[in-house]
């Protein structure tokens, strides 16, 4: 019981890791699905070229590179915090990921949308913001979570750089006891429920989807 | 001065030309009805009035206002025509009041409170005040098509345009929806009308087009291009349409 308290006392690291990530990841998504189709050439390369690049570099590399990396080139002046390293780690590659399926949701939106946005005489931006986004950012929620139950997962690789997150203390946990099947075992068992309970909400808005336009929503 | 002058209009998509040279003046008041073959060009045609296609070649004037570009450069859609689409198109996530406020409000910028009453007004016109607050799938398809022709209407077009805005209705909805636009054409408005409708084209139309091969065969009063029409294609076409 002990141990679990002692666990646990990780949880809020760990959920912190993932809300500032995710904030991140989506508003870095929401970005580069923008640039993406921007009517500038150069724009919507950029988008692609970095959606590439990140999903090609392993999260853990990346995790590393801009901890240890980043830290030794602007040196020992500006001390990078562990926590916040791993969020923008986290989030540069979330924001990759969460691009994609941002641009499944914007793609999934009939074209006659657009079509009778443009007609009305809405800017690009305008139809975009009022009438593509609103609809694309539903379809997407259960994508969405789905993303976020990964990201939980992922935020266990903070350990390496001595985040005080669930896996970190479970580590020092075996280290301390040499109970090294009882304090995994307990640590996978937080995983699972966490994640779980993710997958609940998931279901729970996909089910919703299909009553989703039926929302009262406030005007304009 | 005609309200909308065409000149030469072409548009072709890759190889495939779609519309082969139009040109047609249509004064203030006209009700134009356009009929012929599916992959005439009819919709094409209306698309390009309304800015959402950009022409290959030719201009188009409406209501004075500059020619459409036919560089590549931006669509600039027209706020001086509006568009009734086939499917609708209505914003699902939106009430019947806020599809028709939302371009009032964000394109005219009217303040959110005239948007509104517009947007009651025009409710009310079209007979669906009590729908107000109803969403699109909580609407019959006729109830949506007089929504959408009500926002169209908020954005005070001089044209509307219609493109084929029964062909998706049950049958038993499309009266409704002709009711709308007989009563707007009663009031003057300048109208293009995409239809298969041939008894609405005989009844609601000053003028009548037969398109075929994307160029228009035919131009006259009603009772002229269908019933009595001159060209071969025309009356194989209306030899063969249920009306």
């Amino acid at each position: 019981m002990d141990r679990l308290r002692y666990l646990l006392g990780g949880l809020g690291t760990t959920l912190q890791l993932l809300t500032c990530s995710l904030a991140m990841g989506i508003a870095l998504g929401l970005i580069l699905v923008l640039l993406r189709r921007s009517r500038i050439a150069p724009l919507r390369w950029a988008a692609v070229g970095y959606v590439e690049l990140v999903r090609g570099i392993p999260l853990l590399v990346l995790l590393l590179f801009v901890y240890f990396g980043v830290q030794s080139i602007v040196g020992l002046r500006f001390r990078i915090s562990e926590f916040w390293a791993a969020v923008s780690a986290f989030g540069i590659c979330y924001g990759a990921y969460i691009a994609e399926v941002f641009r499944a949701g914007v793609e999934s939106v009939p074209a006659g949308q657009t079509e009778a946005a443009r007609a009305l005489g809405l800017t690009p931006w305008q139809s975009m913001r009022f009438v593509i986004l609103p609809q694309a950012i539903r379809n997407t929620l259960p994508a969405l979570v789905n993303e976020s139950v990964a990201l939980l997962k992922d935020t266990s690789l903070a350990t390496v750089i001595a985040i005080p997150e669930i896996t970190q203390r479970a580590r020092l946990e075996v280290a301390r006891t040499y109970d090294t099947f009882g304090v995994w075992g307990s640590v996978a068992a937080i995983y699972l429920v966490l994640t779980l309970g993710l997958s609940v909400l998931s279901r729970s808005l996909e089910r919703r989807q299909f009553g989703a336009h039926h929302r009262r929503p406030r005007l304009a | 001065m005609p309200i909308i002058a065409v000149r030469d209009l072409r548009k072709s998509f890759g190889a495939h030309e779609v519309l082969g040279g139009i040109s047609l003046d249509v004064h203030v008041g006209e009700k134009v009805a356009i009929i012929g073959p599916s992959g005439s060009g009819k919709s094409t045609f209306l698309r390009c009035l309304n800015g959402i296609e950009t022409p290959s070649a030719g201009t188009i004037r409406i209501d004075s206002t500059a020619a459409q570009p036919t560089d590549g450069s931006p669509v600039r859609p027209r706020a001086d025509t509006g568009m009734v689409f086939q499917q609708f198109h209505l914003f699902p996530h939106m009430t019947a009041h806020a599809n028709i406020a939302l371009a009032p409000h964000r394109v005219l910028r009217l303040p959110r409170q005239n948007a509104s009453d517009l947007a009651d007004a025009l409710l009310e016109k079209v007979g669906l005040a009590d729908k107000r607050d109803a969403l699109p799938a909580q609407l019959s398809g006729g109830q949506q098509q007089r929504i959408a022709i009500a926002r169209a209407l908020a954005m005070s077009p001089r044209v509307m345009l219609f493109d084929e805005v029964t062909s998706a209705l049950d049958p038993e909805l499309v009266h409704e929806v002709l009711q709308v636009m007989r009563a707007l054409a009663d009031e003057g408005m300048t109208m293009l009308i995409v239809t298969h409708e041939m008894r609405f084209a005989e009844e609601v139309a000053s003028r009548v087009l037969f398109m075929d091969h994307g160029t228009v065969v035919e131009d006259g009063p009603p009772a002229q291009v269908l019933r009595s029409p001159e060209s071969p294609r025309a009356k194989a076409f209306l030899h063969s349409v249920l009306w």
